[in-house]
């Protein structure tokens, strides 16, 4: 596929044992996380360097080579998938932690990082990184970027676009581009940042990334309140905010959910309960205090049939094991799951909850919803098996009809995991036709040869 | 390819198991081997993925396949951790036979497995014989762990620092042993394993002691095999199958309450591996393979109720700080962690200090050690980081074979730290006087 010549000289600038042509190699990098047909890469390479990353990029370029790049390989749009073959850069060889600035709060890394060591080194110096998908144990800060995660937090802490003060990134020549700052603020030509983050790998590899980091909470008080009604938990939800009280975690979980992790972790989890709400508030111990028994008493008189608060450390870990045991739960039941993640302005909470159900009903599937409803962004997470043909084809309706749902109430595709190869065709619905084309043309002019991952976020 | 299509059919019996895989990639946080090499082939998710390929006929010949297999700890970590619950290990063991069966056993494998191992009589004289002939080649490395090392460049022995064989293997002190149930009216069958009883016959010696003292009856009949895990794990289900009957032989005798062993993998396997592959299509008995799998028990497990108060006696001015390993196959396997533990705090002379990680792999893996040694070295240097960083004096761990590999460590490193397996701490605090 590649001349002799071109190869070698790859392997000059990344090392011998860095370039992979093996395809038993090249069939690991074909997939990521999303339940979409893998596509094998001709080349995979894995600088070590800023350097020869930057050099494999240029190097790409010149030879028109497509490429994709990949940090854990954890996306659930699909887009680690390498479409257009070409070459897989993988990142995970730039792993270091560059710096952690605790007079000035902020940590600059390079894009391998993972997300859960860079968040235990700044705990670790009393500060605090809350951006916290459901991947971070594996997931990279590049890959975090690329498609502006969320996680758990985003009601309170935002997600990771509120945290990227400033990147260098090489442009398609491998040319290095550098915006933002270590300044708190910084008002200094275009926020290329801004376009970068969410960008998915379609205008630039990022080389090092300056995040912000905030102080560790003081005191956190978290709790169950478990209801008889599935609407009365949803609309806890949107009563909650709106009396203008924001806990850092806010997730539900429907019956299918809870009589799943019950099943699997024997948590103690009441497996009559139409739905859950876990729930958890920090700051100042005052204000824990006071917004936990606001949010009690407004859970009681929204119909809970009964809350329990975790009354010291270990309760409240065995809270939240319950929730990041959903997914795993769920994942045992059958061989393939689809985890969705369109996402609602939180007063449309309880009418994206009951459509799931109907969904669910329609569309005869198995469905357990679960997730951050307190930032709107549900996790609508479909059972099946890809083998049955038939069963397929509704699976596929019911995500249609979940993202129309969704838009029809105001609300986005996806919360956290991007657009990718999964959700392109959808986009045109949320926007408009000009906003297609006015992207495209950003694409065009930065990347003109359509080689920094072609295929992905348009059609 | 004729030949890859009755591969993929073959691999096609695994389906079931390899669909559960839904590629979130949570392996990649705990592979011992992938933290090493950074290399998707070389975590579950991408070898799962490559067994998918030759379902798929996307490969001309088994070979890359079957490199990247075989490049694997079998440490289990990935299954303990999986979210989705795929049966790795089972996969992984299968998958390695069906292209063992398809490409053939390579000739030293052959020679080791089914020309020794599958031969426990020949195999237990050829142990006898060989300690007079290592001195030639080796010479001490460091008396505190008991290591020795090549005394010539060898291609074989590299850099290692090895326990040599014992010059008299635990079979020729003892080569039965048949006592009835005393005080504590339990008898057990002791499974000795062939680590214990050719490289580090004082642990079966400890274990016998503290049976003793115990009042716990053992048989223990001669010329045990070994309990399979080399072969199944080079894909030889032949040999496996030989061991297993010559095994279920020797022990068919239902006499016994229990079938104890001291070595974490022999355990794993004969509780695990037997009823998954000694079945009724290969002409066993499933009846007779699961009850002796149900009896099996690791020692830690078989004392750690029976512990009594004697824990008072002799307390000592300046204890021992030990620090304490889990072996992959007792705590990943059959998460059996704090029993060990148990028996180390029951000598009132040893303090127990965690280190750090206490249950990541040491990297040894068997045969894994032997092909990649320098892979495995680099992993094991983790652990002696850990140990070291300890600050103690003595690493305990319930496994042989993670034993060889940490006092290897060690010793390369110029450590002055004993590596004991628990039953050695806790008998010498239960000598019958």
């Amino acid at each position: 596929m590649f001349s002799k010549a071109l190869l070698k000289e790859f392997k000059t600038i990344l090392g011998h044992d860095k370039v992979f042509t093996d395809k038993a190699d090249l069939v690991t990098y074909s997939y990521d996380a999303a339940v979409l047909d893998p596509v094998i890469p001709a080349l995979a390479l894995r600088p070590t360097s800023s350097e020869a990353l930057g050099n494999a990029v240029r190097l790409c370029n010149e030879n028109g080579i497509p490429l994709t790049v990949r940090g854990a390989g954890t996306n659930l749009s699909g887009g680690t998938i390498p479409l257009a073959q070409g070459a897989v850069i993988l990142t995970n060889a730039l792993d270091r932690i560059l710096e952690i600035n605790t007079a000035d709060m902020y940590a600059v890394v390079q894009p391998g990082v993972i997300t859960a060591k860079l968040a235990s080194a700044v705990a670790d110096k009393e500060l605090f990184y809350p951006p916290d998908p459901g991947s971070q144990a594996v997931s990279t800060m590049g890959g975090n970027v690329a498609e502006n995660a969320g996680g758990l937090r985003g009601l309170k802490y935002g997600v990771t676009r509120d945290y990227v003060m400033g990147l260098t990134f090489f442009d398609v020549k491998g040319e290095r581009v550098k915006t933002g700052a270590k300044t708190v603020k910084c008002a200094t030509g275009y926020n290329l940042a801004g376009l970068m983050v969410g960008s998915e790998g379609t205008l630039g590899v990022f080389d090092e990334i300056t995040l912000k980091l905030i102080p560790r909470p003081a005191h956190q008080k978290a709790m169950i309140a478990v209801f008889d009604e599935i609407h009365n938990a949803s609309e806890t939800v949107a009563a909650i905010i709106a009396k203008h009280i924001v806990p850092a975690t806010l997730e539900f979980m429907d019956n299918f959910t809870i009589r799943a992790v019950e099943a699997f972790s024997h948590a103690g989890l009441p497996v009559e309960a139409a739905a859950l709400l876990l729930i958890e508030v920090d700051g100042h111990p005052a204000q824990v205090e006071e917004d936990a028994s606001r949010v009690e008493a407004l859970c009681r008189q929204m119909g809970a049939t009964s809350i329990q608060v975790a009354k010291d450390a270990a309760e409240r870990d065995k809270v939240w094991e319950a929730r990041r045991s959903a997914l795993s739960a769920l994942a045992k039941l059958k061989p393939t799951l689809v985890l969705e993640d369109a996402t609602v302005p939180r007063s449309k909470i309880p009418e994206m909850v009951e459509a799931m159900q109907q969904i669910a009903a329609r569309y005869n599937l198995a469905i357990g919803t679960f997730g951050h409803a307190g930032d709107g962004n549900l996790h609508p997470t479909i059972l099946t098996d890809r083998r049955d043909k038939n069963e397929w084809e509704r699976v596929e309706d019911a995500i249609a009809a979940i993202f129309t749902k969704a838009l029809d109430l105001g609300g986005t595709l996806s919360g956290e995991h991007g657009t990718g190869i999964a959700k392109a065709r959808f986009l045109e619905k949320e926007t408009s036709r000009a906003t297609i084309v006015y992207s495209q043309k950003i694409k065009a002019a930065l990347d003109p040869k359509n080689i920094l991952n072609p295929g992905k976020i348009f059609q | 390819m004729a030949n890859m299509k009755t591969l993929a059919k073959l691999v096609r019996e695994l389906e079931d198991q390899l669909v559960v895989c839904m590629r979130c990639g949570m392996c990649q946080a705990v592979c011992p081997l992938y933290a090493e090499t950074g290399r998707e082939s070389d975590v579950a998710r991408g070898k799962l993925a490559l067994l998918d390929g030759l379902m798929q006929e996307l490969f001309n010949d088994p070979d890359g396949v079957s490199e990247r297999l075989n490049k694997c700890l079998l440490c289990g970590s990935c299954a303990a951790n999986c979210p989705s619950g795929v049966n790795v290990l089972e996969i992984f063991i299968k998958a390695r036979k069906i292209l063992t069966d398809f490409k053939g056993l390579s000739p030293a494998k052959k020679l080791v497995l089914r020309g020794m191992l599958a031969r426990p009589e020949l195999f237990n004289r050829l142990m006898e014989w060989a300690p007079k002939f290592q001195k030639l080649f080796t010479k001490p490395a460091s008396t505190a762990i008991g290591t020795s090392c090549a005394r010539f460049a060898s291609p074989l022995l590299g850099h290692r620092h090895f326990k040599p064989i014992a010059s008299k293997p635990y079979h020729t002190r003892v080569p039965e042993l048949d006592t009835p149930a005393g005080r504590s009216g339990i008898r057990v069958a002791f499974y000795v394993g062939c680590l214990i009883d050719k490289i580090f016959p004082h642990i079966a010696e400890a274990v016998v002691d503290v049976l003793d003292y115990h009042g716990i009856g053992i048989f223990m009949p001669p010329d045990q095999g070994c309990c399979g895990i080399p072969a199944v794990s080079s894909g030889d289900f032949e040999t496996f199958q030989r061991l297993v009957r010559h095994n279920l032989t020797l022990f068919d005798n239902n006499d016994f309450d229990y079938l104890v062993t001291a070595c974490a993998t022999c355990t794993s396997t004969i509780k695990k591996i037997w009823p998954l592959l000694a079945d009724g299509d290969n002409g066993f008995d499933e009846a007779q393979v699961a009850d002796i799998a149900d009896r099996t028990i690791d020692i830690n497990q078989l004392l750690a109720p029976l512990i009594d108060a004697e824990t008072q006696r002799g307390s000592a001015e300046e204890k021992v700080f030990v620090t304490y390993h889990d072996p992959c196959h007792l705590k990943k396997s059959l998460g059996v962690t704090a029993e060990p533990r148990a028996l180390i705090n029951a000598n009132p002379n040893y303090r127990l200090k965690e280190m750090a990680e206490a249950d990541r792999c040491c990297g040894l893996g068997g045969s894994f050690n032997l092909q990649y040694y320098d892979l495995s070295a680099n992993i094991g240097r983790l652990k002696r980081d850990h140990i070291k960083a300890s600050g103690c004096s003595v690493v305990a761990t319930s496994c042989p074979a993670c034993m060889l590999q940490i006092s290897d460590m060690l010793s390369q490193a110029g450590d002055d730290i004993r590596v004991k397996h628990p039953i050695e701490i806790y008998r010498e605090s239960r000598r019958k006087s």
